[in-house]
């Protein structure tokens, strides 16, 4: 029988392999409600060979790995379910390239969305990414893996889609390039016009390969930016608003806020976009059409512009956000955690009515932030829930909470968004069977062993 | 609930109905005016309660004292009129709810009311403010609700108004310096106004500052400069406290300059005009206001109103003028610097 901590050592300095249980404690868990359970070896390699080297020997012999990046999804994604080898990517954090005149970065499977936004501003302040509202150790590929959204999505779609290009290991081991950059050196796209193999890998938490490096567009950077927030107190006007704005091509990010507290935000829908440009002129011809858009909801006294003073602009525009943080110590104890179903936008008035029928069930506060995405066509509703982490009860209510909003979104025409274990088995039953065969094939072709994430992605035996 | 105490016979008496024609944004002579009013009066469907800007100013107007503007209000209210849309008007009724959370200093029998304004936390501190810059009053369960006069509310203004006093009352306060002159308007005007009595003195800031000047007799140095005043809303409700602004001006040898858009003809920061009106009239009112401030030449632009200031001050920058609140420029007579800074907003991208 190998000794697997040695043979560790032998591909990455021991100062960056790990079997002390204080380390396997921090690695068994997220900030989320799933159930905690550790690796048995925790490795943070530092390039693509050492990798390689990993798999290979986690391949040989049948052990589990995980890939991690800011470990922030909240729904357990990277905790090992199966114990095993947990990669901490983190080490690998070079920005390799920004390419000006093609607009897109190459990063190492490890850059942080803080790393690379505060990169850009140093070096190319004319361009930017699409920065997720989590906190800034996000990694830049860990985000695209599980289709995150960002400040550019209502422009661009996910995160995911905005990538240009892949670096994987394959779980026997191969490295391999995905889309321009595996015929060309330029990193242009992620697939078309060849078939675009990219998507073997978003969606699927890690359960397919390891992404080492990763191509992510960029997008020019306006000199101005300003928020714009409108109000409403009927649900079933929000999508309306929402499909006007985004028809009008003017606003950049557009979330949809609904919340019982602070007081503020009682008995309304506080719908925040943004508008850009490089001159007062442009500002001022956007904001202008933005009014135009909703103006008739203004005559009919149902909806209204708030003037935001400087004070209310700042928190606005701080990038990421950080009200999730502020409401995850609403109710005390620091505990949040939201179901996340991508949806039509049409669906918002039922969601969040169940959204607040849960928070009384019960007994929690609660909060939702509706992203849209790509224009329109669908958006991430999220049902977010308080707990103090220090009281199991409250923790187990917000569980059951989260899970009966999965159920309710699954039903009313949503997708889950990175679901826990839990949704991914909901999402599977109700999934077309031949597409989950097609799922399954895959991931056995890619993964014969069963090594990577296993847990994730598994339909039950 | 408390009633407005209003003399229907002084209106009937009333020649110039100076409410309506003095109005800035009605245009009525004095015979329609006298007709619309009397349709108000008489709880009857007006054009002009939903035409109201709720701009305060034809409070100041009357010459009868007969508040005219609170009589609007009410109308409005009475007739489900909503002079923002609804959603602003939930927004600021539930922001401003009293919640039992207090936030006080070390209090003594003589406090600042900093109102519902941080700009306060900047602005009242040294040697004009020494021995009670730390006595202060701030929040929802001190606010003074008189806002809820451009939101067609005044019954929120009297229900919540006796709990705000008893709050006030229970701190054992007896003189309350208002910094917000809203304030100050609400419990010298709007609560005699509806009979509500007021349990302690209040102080509008301006003479506070006079007597605190008087004090400093000898580190005051007049400035020799030339303001152009914003001046607003609620100043309507208590015109009298203009006269003691020049009082405090002359103190500190600052001269108000004249133009067209102060004293009674004074155009508001337009703000609440905005999101009731739209960005059409708000944007006349503002460019107006800021072409007229920079025809006068100022060397700076004050601001009484915290809100004026957030609403106007960087625009006021943008063209070159210097904005400064009243409190700053008396720290400046007595060789302070000025304390309340136009907010610097980083543009993440």
């Amino acid at each position: 029988m190998i000794d697997v901590y040695t043979e560790l050592t032998s591909i990455v300095d021991k100062d960056f392999v790990s079997k002390n249980r204080e380390e396997l404690y921090m690695y068994g868990r997220d900030p989320g409600l799933m159930p905690p359970h550790e690796p048995d070896y925790v490795v943070m390699p530092s390039s693509v060979e050492e990798v390689q080297a990993i798999i290979k020997l986690a391949s040989r012999e049948k052990i589990p790995v995980v890939p991690k990046g800011g470990g922030l999804s909240l729904t357990g994604l990277v905790i090992p379910q199966k114990g095993g080898i947990l990669l901490d990517m983190k080490k690998m954090d070079k920005i390799i390239e920004v390419n000006e005149s093609g607009g897109y970065a190459i990063v190492e499977g490890g850059v942080t969305h803080g790393a690379l936004k505060s990169y850009l501003l140093k070096h190319h302040p004319e361009l930017r990414h699409s920065i997720p509202d989590s906190p800034p150790i996000a990694t830049v590929v860990a985000n695209a893996v599980i289709h995150g959204q960002g400040r550019l999505t209502q422009q661009h779609g996910f995160n995911s889609e905005m990538v240009s290009g892949l670096e994987v290991v394959l779980p026997t081991g191969e490295i391999c390039r995905i889309g321009s950059c595996a015929i060309s050196p330029h990193w242009f796209s992620k697939g078309p016009p060849m078939p675009d193999l990219s998507s073997l890998f978003f969606g699927w938490f890690g359960t397919t390969g390891i992404i080492t490096k990763l191509g992510i567009k960029l997008y020019p950077c306006k000199k101005y930016r300003d928020p714009m927030l409108f109000l409403t107190d009927k649900a079933e006007l929000v999508p309306d608003i929402m499909r006007r704005l985004a028809r009008t091509e003017m606003i950049e990010d557009l979330v949809v806020t609904a919340q019982p507290i602070p007081l503020r935000y009682r008995g309304n829908f506080y719908i925040l976009f943004y508008i850009t440009g490089d001159s007062d002129e442009e500002l001022e011809f956007k904001r202008k059409m933005c009014w135009k858009a909703l103006r008739d909801y203004f005559e009919k006294r149902e909806g209204g512009f708030v003037s935001l003073v400087p004070e209310m602009k700042a928190p606005m525009l701080s990038m990421p956000s950080k009200d999730t943080t502020r409401f995850a110590d609403v109710s005390k104890g620091g505990g949040f955690e939201y179901s996340g179903p991508i949806a039509p936008i049409e669906k918002f008035p039922v969601y969040v009515k169940k959204l607040a029928d849960l928070a009384e069930k019960y007994n929690l506060f609660y909060s939702s932030a509706a992203r849209m995405i790509d224009g329109g066509h669908c958006m991430m509703f999220s049902f977010s829930y308080t707990f103090n982490r220090a009281d199991p009860q409250t923790m187990k209510k917000a569980k059951e909470a989260l899970d009966e909003a999965a159920e309710f979104a699954l039903d009313n025409g949503g997708v889950m968004w990175k679901p826990n274990l839990d949704e991914q088995k909901l999402t599977m039953q109700k999934m077309d069977p031949n597409t989950l065969g097609l799922m399954m094939k895959i991931k056995k072709l890619l993964d014969p062993n069963g090594i990577m994430n296993p847990g994730n992605w598994e339909v039950s035996r | 609930m408390p009633q407005l105490k209003f003399d229907r016979d002084k209106c009937a008496r009333c020649k110039t109905v100076s409410c309506l024609t003095k109005c800035q944004y009605i245009k009525l002579d004095a015979a329609a005016a006298k007709k619309e009013w009397q349709k108000i009066i008489n709880g009857q469907e007006s054009f002009v309660l939903e035409a109201c800007t709720t701009c305060y100013a034809c409070e100041e107007y009357c010459p009868h004292g007969n508040h005219p503007f609170y009589m609007l209000v009410d109308r409005q209210e009475e007739k489900g009129i909503l002079p923002s849309p609804r959603p602003i008007i939930t927004m600021w009724v539930n922001q401003c709810e009293p919640v039992g959370k207090f936030t006080v200093g070390m209090l003594q029998e003589r406090a600042l009311s900093y109102c519902f304004l941080h700009h306060f936390n900047a602005l009242a501190h040294g040697e004009l403010f020494k021995d009670l810059e730390y006595s202060v009053l701030f929040g929802q369960e001190f606010f003074c609700n008189a806002v809820y006069l451009h939101y067609a509310r005044t019954s929120l203004i009297r229900q919540r108004l006796a709990t705000v006093l008893e709050n006030i009352k229970k701190q054992g306060v007896k003189e309350l310096i208002c910094l917000h002159d809203e304030c100050y308007a609400t419990y010298t005007s709007l609560a005699p106004a509806y009979g509500i009595e007021v349990p302690f003195k209040p102080v509008h800031y301006y003479e506070y500052l006079i007597e605190r000047l008087k004090a400093l007799k000898g580190r005051v140095k007049p400035l020799g400069l030339k303001v152009a005043y914003q001046r607003n809303c609620s100043t309507r409700l208590v015109p009298h406290i203009d006269n003691v602004l020049d009082d405090l001006l002359k103190l500190i040898g600052v001269e108000r300059v004249g133009r067209q858009y102060d004293r009674q003809n004074a155009l508001c920061c337009a703000e609440l005009i905005r999101m009731g009106k739209g960005p059409e009239l708000a944007d006349d009112i503002q460019k107006r206001n800021l072409d007229d401030m920079q025809a006068s030449n100022p060397d700076y632009v004050l601001f009484n109103c915290p809100a004026c200031w957030d609403a106007l001050a960087e625009k006021v920058a943008e063209r070159g003028l210097k904005p400064i609140h009243v409190i700053d420029l008396c720290r400046m007579a007595i060789g302070e610097e000025p304390a309340l800074k136009l907010q610097k907003i980083e543009t993440e991208v």
